[in-house]
């Protein structure tokens, strides 16, 4: 039985987490100063070692993004962090920055410490604005206690760090469209070759990692290589924030090692919300490829997750019981997609506009029947087309959702989706838009 | 004669098989060799053809060398690559580190795939991925596309058209909604957008930024609502460009938006951009293509004018590597009407005499009386003598047989191309640096050089192409380009020159000053960069109005090797220097003084010899002609308010006992000539155009017409006289030119003009600086109104502390006089030297030379204006 690690949510639950006090009380920038006594390149090696890998979805190893920096020209270096956490259901690092914004500050001094970076960037999303205030003063407590700024506890290290926050595109999580958002340009994903790391933020090598990887390495400065290693499985080693949302007795943030299966998070979660059973779940927010309730045991890793057909992604574990319409979910996933293609290639500016019409189509019961193969067909011209991931991601969804649920499309050539599954029955309580008529409900009969 | 009209494009000077003979007037450029493949070349497949190409090439280029035409939209040979429309995907396969050629797992795209050794590519042609990736590439791009090619513009010669119809499905499984947007949106008076058929490949927008630097319309909104919009100023700033601010707007008073733009219209894919001027107007399938030679400047780009029974109705960009690359200035594009205006001379005019002598109207002519009275009154001018200026826009052939003309058969020298302010001290450096050297700094020099230094010249107002490549190797190759100028225009900015701040004549003294060790930095930074192999000193006509400037430009190159080349503005400049339309020149940059040089020329045209006193230059000729010491005049394409004194050149027309006219459109001239001889402007003729660098730029003749090219005229007006030119036909022309060929005798010295002493710039006075804008009042602009509207907004510049005392601030009117006249226009302040002013030449309410008589250097009176610009100020350019 897989039980909880809580690391990096260790001290959610103490009095003002989020001050750089309550930080320290909990032993707190030792990673810090443990770093700061080593060579930045056996930090780089021991984070290596560690086999932490990517926790902002693809699961690129950590360590070795770093590596693949130049050697230092005497120009400078950057470490971005991107906290433009967006994912329709991916919620971990705007709680982690909210509840201890302090592992990340110090996450990004060892980590610009160790790649030879003296000045980092958080992009964080624009929208969260009560984040974005949690971070603009656990930095300025960071630079009153000397963590960040000249001379960094005496260790002739400096560091200046600034809080980006971005105008609220999903794309500017695309690390190269974030960093033409950061350098004040439009947000749109760069050609690569070159890669940021060679030619990042202002065309200097560039190292853009997530809030929770760069979080978890004081972690692993303070705890070494082989302590995280014995969390999580061979390749994919460590904990991880699980966020369960949905259908689900008790929403929240799990943080277990990888490896850990929906059953047991569902287990500490008090199961499926009451009288009802799972129907469909997102292993890693809405982009990856939907699971059933055949996938419940299915290890919670980058490998395992693979395998079944999906990806691990963020770990956003969207739960949905058998009161909802994939159809319904999966236009509004689209429908998000539609909304915020960047418009830079054709695949994904005009696939996602085409793909919300005919699935809105079949969502009201006005389907054909062609619109399935349509759909899917049309998913095989985008998937692999698009210029960035986001189109990728657009597809998932979709064709995942007519592989497990197809009988549920070719309903929508003749049944309205909230007549099959009344939309009230799928909600908490009972909803009454405010501006509406009484008794209205969400879905497309409002 | 190796000059022959060129086929599709431009490129081919030399078309015949010799190659440059090296011997004719004006030899043609040879033809750059075949890039030979490195030992970096890379070898790989394409649909099973192996194939080898320079390292760095990218697929879709290396499969249009193997004749495979790969479907694409967004790509542009000359723009960045940006993988944007996807529409070349291709299967792609390349071999692992042990060497197992392992296939990509996504399809590629080929417009940002550099070639790789081993590489193996499969495009539509072979593999199904790909043509279906294709397929449904253009499946997508047509849901929002509407069906309107039947009114669209681009109907017939459409990218999306065309490749939709070679790589796309025969019918849609679109049902849906389609997006749309209004039509159009004005982008400028002259550009139009229609965002609904845009398939947002940003070529007009990286046009934009990487080679026009006019970042005036940019990507907006996201998704399927992203659009191309326009640039509001106020809210944003430039990326890396300062606002264009109060001074750059058009004339509609919106932010000015380029030079350039017509470009955008040429390279978009679909027919989302149009321009005003030929929106709706014809078919492409209905026109007849020509190339052609812009006759805007002397630049030489390559064009392609589209006519229909017989009226051009647009023009292009043509392709020419070596010039224009495929860019034209919206002044080639737009300004063309002009050659069809309703006051074209069609028929040669007489004038009548009143019975007490004076001039009375000018009645209707045969070719064949209109030559006899011509011929006639120049006899008898003879006996005083008689002046020919031809006008700075002439062919090569067209100058060669004015020159003749006077040499040979007026027996005189007092023959001047130039119709602009001009100075004895340049004639002398034309002869000596100039006349018959030939390519010795190219546009390809250009590209190439580390540094740049521009005297007297405003590359993006007086140069369009020599700009573009100029940015362009400031933005690649991080070429250095200085400018001594007054102050720093926003061409210069957007070269990311530096400015190296000079009063207008004190031109001689700065660059007398760029030496090593000069005390002031900047000086002592330009000694340096111009030292460097390859740089290249470009100076402008206009430092005719320096005293000294050519002759410290000239000492400048000797001083630090850089390369000197002289830039003016007109499409007939440099083939006049070349045939000798100056007073001491003959033709190839023979010294009249030479005895050795007229035996020479005097051999080829059989007269037995030529003038041997050098001539008057034209400010002489008028004066000449005004006091009565010059009994008649031949006059080609001449503006008296191009000149430095309007007034004179007006008395002298006047005042002259004969005056013979030849002329595309009636003008003052005209107004005043005995005989009118009417001749073709360039659409109706074949000739060649010099370029700055002396490169032969021919062209065919568009128009079928009755109208005669200015050489045929005068070879008959000579034939009336009694001695022929022999110069029957084109043909006759490039005979004897390559029988002239070059000169390798000694030249005219070079000038050494001392600097003129700074005038005293009493309170209230500044001095003037002038130049022309690209798009202002000029005679070849007349009848567009759309492209009028995009010129920049007239204004006034002076420094602040200028200003203040002068009683102005930003936005005032300052009226700038003398005692001839006032211009008012509304004042910029502007970093530059104080007591300077500076007045566009020739826009609206700005006729420099006309209502001030007075040019750059001169002292002006300066204060705040009390009124609005006066009327006779805002007319007195209609000429």
């Amino acid at each position: 039985m897989t039980t909880l690690t809580p690391v990096l949510t260790d001290t959610w639950d103490a009095e003002r987490s989020w001050t750089l006090a309550t930080y320290l009380d909990h032993g707190g920038y030792r990673g810090l100063r443990t770093a700061l006594a080593q060579q930045p390149a056996d930090l780089v090696n021991l984070v290596k070692d560690s086999g932490l890998r990517g926790r902002g979805g693809a699961g690129f190893p950590t360590g070795m993004k770093w590596s693949f920096l130049p050697a230092p020209d005497g120009g400078p270096r950057y470490l971005v962090v991107n906290a433009d956490e967006s994912e329709p259901g991916t919620c971990k690092d705007i709680p982690l920055m909210m509840a201890s914004p302090q592992h990340l500050i110090e996450g990004v001094a060892i980590t610009s410490y160790a790649i030879g970076c003296h000045h980092a960037f958080i992009y964080l999303r624009g929208e969260v604005v009560h984040v974005y205030r949690r971070l603009l003063r656990a930095v300025e407590e960071a630079y009153a206690a000397g963590y960040l700024g000249k001379n960094i506890l005496g260790s002739g290290y400096d560091l200046d760090v600034t809080v980006h926050a971005g105008a609220g595109a999903y794309i500017c999580g695309e690390e190269t469209a974030l960093l033409d958002s950061l350098e004040g340009l439009r947000g749109q994903p760069r050609l690569k070759p070159p890669f940021p790391a060679v030619a990042g933020l202002y065309a200097r090598p560039t190292v853009v990692n997530n809030v929770e990887s760069i979080a978890s390495v004081p972690s692993i400065v303070v705890g070494g290589s082989d302590w995280f290693k014995t969390m999580g499985t061979e390749r994919s080693a460590g904990f991880g924030l699980f966020s369960l949302s949905g259908h689900v007795a008790r929403p929240g943030q799990y943080e277990a090692p990888l490896g850990i299966t929906l059953r047991e998070l569902l287990d500490m979660a008090g199961g499926i919300r009451e009288g009802h059973e799972l129907k469909f779940w997102t292993p890693g927010g809405s982009s990856t490829p939907i699971f059933t309730a055949e996938h419940l045991d299915v290890p919670l890793d980058y490998e395992s997750v693979g395998a079944a057909g999906s990806m691990l992604g963020t770990r956003a574990l969207q739960i949905f019981d058998e009161t909802t319409s994939v159809v319904r979910a999966v236009t509004r996933w689209t429908e998000f997609y539609k909304h915020e293609s960047c418009g830079k290639c054709t695949p994904c500016r005009e696939g996602t506009y085409w793909l919300t019409q005919v699935l809105q189509r079949l969502e009201a019961g006005r389907g054909t029947p062609e619109d399935i193969d349509l759909l899917l067909d049309l998913c095989d011209n985008i998937l692999g087309r698009a210029f960035c991931a986001l189109g990728d991601g657009a597809t998932s969804p979709i064709t995942s959702a007519i592989t497990y649920f197809r009988e549920e499309f070719e309903a929508g050539t003749h049944t309205p989706a909230d007549v099959l599954f009344p939309p009230e029955r799928s909600s908490l309580f009972h909803y009454t838009p405010r501006r509406s008529a009484a008794g209205a409900l969400a879905g497309v009969h409002a | 004669m190796t000059i022959t009209t060129p086929g599709r494009t431009g490129t081919g000077m030399s078309t015949g098989t010799g190659g440059p003979t090296g011997a004719s007037l004006v030899p043609p450029a040879p033809a750059p060799a075949a890039p030979e493949p490195g030992a970096d070349a890379v070898t790989f497949t394409i649909d099973g053809i192996e194939t080898s190409v320079p390292k760095g090439t990218l697929v879709i280029r290396a499969a249009e060398q193997l004749g495979i035409q790969i479907p694409r939209f967004c790509d542009h040979p000359l723009l960045a690559p940006a993988g944007a429309c996807r529409q070349c995907l291709v299967e792609v396969a390349v071999p692992d580190r042990e060497g197992n050629v392992r296939p990509m797992p996504k399809p590629q795209a080929s417009c940002t795939l550099e070639a790789t050794p081993g590489m193996v590519v499969k495009t539509q042609h072979t593999s199904p991925v790909a043509d279906k990736a294709q397929h449904g590439v253009m499946e997508l791009l047509l849901i929002n596309h509407p069906l309107d090619c039947p009114v669209c513009d681009k109907g017939g010669e459409c990218p999306l058209q065309n490749q939709a119809m070679s790589n796309g499905r025969a019918t849609s499984r679109f049902v849906d909604v389609k997006r749309t947007f209004p039509k159009p949106i004005a982008i400028s008076t002259q550009i139009l957008l229609d965002r609904e058929r845009c398939v947002l490949c940003q070529r007009c927008t990286r046009f934009s930024e990487e080679i026009a630097g006019d970042v005036f319309i940019d990507l907006q909104k996201r998704g399927a609502q992203q659009q191309i919009g326009t640039f509001d100023t106020d809210v944003l700033d430039f990326a890396g460009e300062t606002p264009v601010g109060a001074s750059a707007l058009d004339t509609s008073g919106r932010p000015f938006a380029s030079y350039f733009s017509g470009n955008t219209v040429q390279i978009c894919p679909v027919g989302a951009l149009t321009s005003a001027a030929y929106r709706f107007r014809s078919r492409p399938f209905d026109l007849v293509s020509t190339p052609g030679v812009s006759e805007h400047d002397a630049q030489g780009s390559a064009i392609r004018v589209d006519h229909r029974r017989g009226v051009v109705l647009r023009r292009l960009s043509g392709e020419d590597p070596a010039v224009n690359q495929e860019w034209i200035t919206d002044k080639d594009r737009f300004a063309f009407t002009w050659q069809s205006a309703g006051d074209r001379i069609t028929v040669p005019l007489v004038r009548t005499r009143n019975a007490d002598g004076t001039r009375g109207e000018l009645e209707p002519a045969s070719w064949v009386e209109a030559l006899d009275v011509a011929a006639e009154g120049l006899r008898a001018a003879q006996a005083t003598g008689v002046g020919v200026l031809p006008g700075g826009r002439l062919t090569l052939e067209d100058a060669y047989a004015y020159g003749k003309l006077a040499r040979a058969v007026l027996g005189t020298n007092d023959v001047d191309g130039r119709a602009r302010p001009h100075s004895a001290e340049e004639e002398a450096f034309l002869g000596h640096h100039v006349a018959g050297r030939t390519l010795q700094v190219t546009f390809a020099d250009l590209d190439r050089a580390p540094a740049v230094l521009l005297v007297g010249l405003e590359a993006e107002e007086e140069a369009g192409i020599a700009f573009l490549r100029l940015r362009q190797a400031a933005v690649k190759r991080g070429t250095r380009v200085l400018s001594v100028a007054p102050f720093a225009t926003r061409g210069l900015e957007r070269m990311s020159g530096t400015l190296i701040a000079a009063a207008p004549g004190t031109e001689a003294e700065v660059l007398d000053g760029i030496l090593a060790g000069a005390a002031d930095d900047a000086l002592a930074q330009a000694a340096g960069l111009l030292a460097q192999d390859g740089a290249v000193v470009l100076v402008g006509e206009r430092l005719a109005g320096s005293a000294g400037a050519y002759s410290a430009a000239l000492r400048l190159a000797d001083r630090t090797g850089a390369r000197l080349a002289w830039v003016p503005r007109r499409a007939g400049e440099r083939g006049a220097v070349e045939a000798g339309l100056l007073p001491g020149l003959l033709p190839g940059g023979r010294p009249v003084s030479d005895p050795a040089a007229r035996v020479d020329i005097a051999a080829v045209w059989g007269v037995e010899q030529l003038p041997a006193e050098p001539g008057r230059s034209t400010d002489e000729i008028l004066t000449a002609a005004r006091d009565g010491l010059l009994g008649g005049l031949v006059v080609g394409g001449l503006e008296p308010a191009d000149l430095a004194d309007p007034e004179l050149a007006r008395a002298a027309l006047d005042a002259v006992g004969f005056l013979v006219s030849l002329e595309v459109r009636r003008s003052e001239v005209t107004d005043r000539a005995d005989v009118v001889l009417p001749v073709a402007p360039p659409v109706e003729k074949a000739g060649t155009f010099v370029t700055w660098e002396g490169r032969p730029r021919p062209f065919p003749q568009a128009l079928t017409t009755t109208a005669l090219s200015d050489f045929r005229v005068l070879d008959r007006l000579a034939d009336a006289l009694g001695d022929g030119l022999g110069l029957q036909t084109l043909a006759d022309v490039h005979a004897e030119l390559d029988q002239l060929g070059g000169w390798d005798g000694a030249r005219v010295p070079a000038p050494q003009a001392l600097p003129a002493e700074p005038p005293q710039v009493p309170a209230g006075h500044a001095v003037l600086a002038t130049w022309h804008q690209l798009l202002d009042n000029g005679r070849l602009q007349t009848g567009e109104q759309f492209l009028a509207g995009t010129a920049k907004r007239p204004v006034a510049r002076l420094s602040a502390t200028t200003a203040q005392g002068a009683g102005v601030s930003d936005g005032d009117l300052l009226a700038v006089s003398t005692d001839a006249g006032t211009v008012t226009l509304p004042v910029v302040v502007t970093a530059m030297p104080d007591h300077v002013v500076w007045l566009p030449t020739n826009s609206t309410g700005s006729a420099v030379r006309d209502t001030l008589h007075a040019d750059a250097g001169a002292v002006v009176r300066i204060a705040a204006a009390a009124d609005a610009p006066t009327a006779a100020a805002e007319g007195s350019t209609d000429a």
